[in-house]
């Protein structure tokens, strides 16, 4: 069976980090960090996204794709040039790694709506990506678009995190922030696209867990137009977050409140004006909560927030050196980076830790 | 015309060594089946009056007696069965409709038994709600709203009134007239005891109930029996009961044996004489009629409480559910075809209707692909037995449960289905105050609280294992969900995947 077909447990490994002054990072940084929890993976999936990493076509959405062959993409090609005008386009320069195997055609497109077609569908921009990625990842066979942000990307695949990075030459890219992730899947993908992490426009999420709520989750998003065509976490916590932050205009502290609740108990205790909030977030999207296990690093551009399920039934720790910020399942993986840090500490459960570019995004 | 003899369907067994002759059973029996011999000191009974309620069985101080199937029986066929002869002689000599009450007994498909529940391992942790909180607060009502925030950036309340439950039940619609006194204020004050709500039923609201107002639900019935408005304002959430599950298709019925003083009263209708509901509301012949009478209700009640619209499950549910859910209403509640009733016709309390398990599965469904779920909110009803029933409904998308028989049960009931005569020995489904005063309110709220409780307990361990500690996490989760033993059709209706896929 295919990823997507069936729902695959698993239990991984994240890390991230951010330069709140916007100074650049290689990729390098973020492959040594994942690869001292190398036994949080199991060879099954890795990936990264970088963020700050196209200055030069900041403008534009960056898509990235998988091809199983000519014709997908031949087919793909079409469908783009006839919905955007494409500034730039080229496959994505690899490296023979060992342990990575059957990779598939891999491409990248600079991409602007078309401006006639977006006026007729009366669309936000925005939403005329997603409908636009949509509709590749589900109507073209073999053709998959795993990244589609503005000066971001994605780069994942099947084999360990770290062998994934340096295939990528993610040594060769430089962003102001940078995330990753390392699978355990109990079920063998046969399929690049099933990897982490998953992204919506300049949205991406790495996950470690495996939520009781899925179903729950899942049906209720779909009603709203997503579809989980993958039958992961990663996406269905992706959808939920893009339908509150971008289509509910929530902030991220409110989109904290709403997957990762405070429970009534300690709703009450609160003040006033704080219980009055919560009670009302709860309310209003009581299938929105995220149960079970998780710890997420959701990225986004300008910032990157940690969270974890309210129980902390996963671990993550935080921790800070100067304008850097870290994020990772173990305190290991920021130590192999930086070993001397002004601060670590493990945020408790249902508390959003958010570390952003100071003075925004320029 | 004298209906042929049939002979008892139970036999009264006593046993002669152990009975004292306390004549306890003769007292207990409002049907009359014991008898003291006082030429022969000793006790006699008359299997043919016995309804078995158990009661006399219940009380024997030596437990002297056992209601028995009795052995007797036509020739075998598997086609003309007993039950159809009999019913064919009483209908030969009587030439009425059979009533009967209680919910349909009859052998179809029980789905609950049939779907199994889900455990969390290893990727998963199970979670232990002795340790861990484990919520089972829920609100209902119309989720459907707009994110409108004030000058100073917080979102404004823009929901529609909810209800909200401490735990996902609800003790569904029971008039005041079909059951008693003292059965209405067991529920009343276990529904406000446990945070929960209550249902007058189509009977209105005893005078002496307005108090528990905060915790209960008045229902609007096609008969508007005690219906003013005074009563909309005293309730939490006003029902408008367009059809019940035991009897779809056809009004209420109050046998006039059950219409004393204080229930005339309280009905606003005359003492003594049958109060049949019409079958149709007659202001309400097609959808846009019902809108028009959820907003009137809404208008008299100021937008602060939420309108329930009561269906029954049959064949097109689903699509009657999508035009509810359009129509104004806050809650939808489904009741299912084995709901209990105080009087209904035998053939269609047997033959009306579709099981609640798949009328839930179907309206959820119908209400998500149509991307209109959040308007409002499900219960589902109709022989919710247990909390494992309970735990099932909510998986399929029920945001609560209303129990009726259970809740009965709890208070004594032993289903002898025989609410129709006015002779509940239990003190349940009766008017008269000698039987009345055998419930004692103290010890129905007590057994209410502590069935509710118990219930509440199971679901939360249940949800526990599944790796939940929220009920809103359950709401709709098919995956914690099996089937056994269904077809590929009945697995698609429910939505829920063959064990060991
Ligand atoms: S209640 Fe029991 S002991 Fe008393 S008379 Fe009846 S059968 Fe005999
Ligand atoms: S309420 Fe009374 S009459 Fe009705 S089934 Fe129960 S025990 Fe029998």
């Amino acid at each position: 069976m295919l990823e997507g077909q069936f729902r695959n447990p698993s239990g991984c490994a994240i890390s991230g980090v951010i330069d709140r002054s916007g100074r650049r990072m290689s990729g390098e940084c973020m492959i040594r960090s994942i690869s001292t929890m190398h036994d949080r993976s199991n060879g099954l999936g890795g990936g990264f996204a970088g963020y700050g990493i196209y200055p030069e076509y900041k403008d534009y959405y960056a898509f990235h794709l998988f091809y199983d062959g000519a014709a997908s993409k031949k087919e793909t090609e079409d469908f783009i040039g006839s919905h955007f005008d494409v500034a730039f386009q080229s496959a994505i320069s690899t490296r023979k790694t060992a342990g990575v195997t059957d990779a598939p055609v891999i491409f990248r497109y600079f991409v602007l709506p078309d401006s006639r077609k977006l006026e007729t569908r009366k669309l936000d921009e925005e939403e005329y990506v997603v409908r636009a990625v949509n509709k590749i990842n589900t109507e073209i066979k073999g053709a998959y678009v795993f990244s589609c942000g503005k000066n971001m990307g994605i780069f994942k695949g099947v084999g360990f995190p770290e062998d994934i990075g340096r295939f990528y030459r993610l040594d060769e890219y430089e962003g102001y922030a940078w995330t990753c992730h390392g699978r355990y899947p109990t079920n063998t993908p046969g399929w690049w696209g099933g990897a982490h992490p998953f992204g919506l426009l300049d949205y991406s999420v790495v996950h470690n867990g495996e939520i009781s709520s899925y179903d729950a989750n899942r049906r209720w998003i779909e009603m709203y137009g997503y579809k989980c065509n993958l039958q992961t976490d990663t996406e269905v916590i992706t959808y939920i977050v893009d339908f509150l932050l971008r289509k509910k205009k929530l902030t991220l502290g409110e989109v904290a409140k709403v997957i990762a609740a405070s429970f009534w108990t300690t709703i009450d205790s609160k003040p006033e004006e704080d219980r009055e909030q919560e009670i009302l977030l709860r309310k209003m999207f009581p299938s929105l909560l995220i149960n079970g296990p998780f710890s997420i690093i959701f990225g986004y551009t300008g910032g990157l927030m940690a969270l974890n399920d309210r129980l902390k039934l996963r671990s993550m720790v935080v921790a800070e050196r100067g304008e850097r910020a870290y994020i990772a399942s173990e305190e290991c993986a920021i130590r192999a980076i930086e070993p001397e840090l002004d601060y670590v500490r493990a945020p408790r459960g249902g508390e959003p830790v958010i570390f952003e570019l100071n003075g925004g995004v320029k | 015309m004298e209906p042929l003899f049939v002979y008892p369907e139970y036999e009264i067994v006593r046993d002669r060594e152990s009975c004292i002759t306390c004549r306890v059973c003769e007292r207990q029996c409002a049907n009359e089946a014991h008898r003291y011999d006082e030429f022969n000191r000793k006790m006699l009974s008359d299997s043919t009056k016995c309804v078995n309620c158990h009661r006399c069985v219940a009380l024997c101080p030596t437990h002297a007696l056992k209601i028995k199937k009795s052995e007797d029986t036509y020739k075998l066929n598997a086609n003309w069965t007993g039950d159809a002869l009999n019913e064919i002689y009483r209908q030969a000599g009587t030439g009425g409709v059979l009533l009967s009450s209680m919910g349909n007994p009859k052998p179809y498909p029980v789905y609950w038994d049939r779907l199994l529940v889900n455990a969390s391992q290893v990727t998963n942790p199970s979670i232990d709600p002795l340790r861990e909180p484990m919520e089972t607060t829920v609100y209902l009502g119309s989720k459907h709203a707009e994110i409108v925030r004030d000058e100073r950036g917080r979102i404004k309340d823009t929901l529609a009134p909810q209800l909200k439950l401490k735990t996902p039940i609800l003790f569904s619609a029971m008039s005041y007239g079909s059951i008693s006194y003292n059965a209405h204020a067991s529920l009343a004050r276990a529904a406000e005891q446990l945070g929960i709500y209550y249902n007058t039923g189509e009977g209105g609201l005893h005078r002496d109930f307005y108090k528990y107002g905060k915790n209960t639900i008045v229902q609007v019935a096609s008969g508007r029996f005690g219906v003013h408005p005074e009563y909309l304002e005293a309730a939490a959430a006003i029902e408008i009961k367009m059809g019940q599950g035991a009897k779809p298709g056809i009004g209420g019925h109050l046998p006039g044996a059950k219409i004393t003083d204080a229930v005339s009263t309280t009905r606003m209708i005359p003492k003594g004489v049958d109060a049949i509901s019409p079958a149709p509301h007659h202001d309400i012949y097609s959808i846009e009629d019902l809108r028009q009478l959820i907003f009137s209700l809404k208008e008299a009640t100021a937008y602060k409480k939420p309108v329930i619209v009561k269906i029954a499950a049959v064949h097109n549910v689903a699509a009657i559910a999508s035009g509810i859910a359009r129509s104004g209403a806050d809650i939808i509640a489904i009741d299912g075809f084995r709901g209990g009733t105080g009087a209904a016709p035998t053939r269609i309390r047997d033959n009306v209707g579709i099981p609640i398990e798949l009328a839930l599965a179907a309206v959820d469904t119908r209400l998500r692909e149509e991307g209109i779920r959040d308007n409002v909110s499900i219960l589902a009803a109709g022989s919710i037995r247990s909390s494992s029933d309970l735990v099932k409904a909510i998986a399929l998308g029920a945001d609560a449960c209303y129990i009726g028989t259970a809740a009965l049960v709890a208070l004594g009931c032993h289903l002898c289905r025989s609410c129709h005569t006015g002779k509940c020995n239990w003190g349940i489904a009766t008017q008269r105050p000698e039987l009345v005063k055998r419930l004692n309110p103290e010890m129905g709220v007590e057994r209410l609280v502590n069935l509710v409780t118990a219930w509440t307990h199971e679901l939360q361990e249940m949800m526990g294992g599944m790796g939940l500690n929220s009920i809103e996490a359950l709401r709709g989760n098919r995956l914690m969900l099996r089937g056994v033993g269904l077809t590929e059709k009945e697995l698609e209706i429910l939505g829920v995947k063959h064990a060991g896929e």
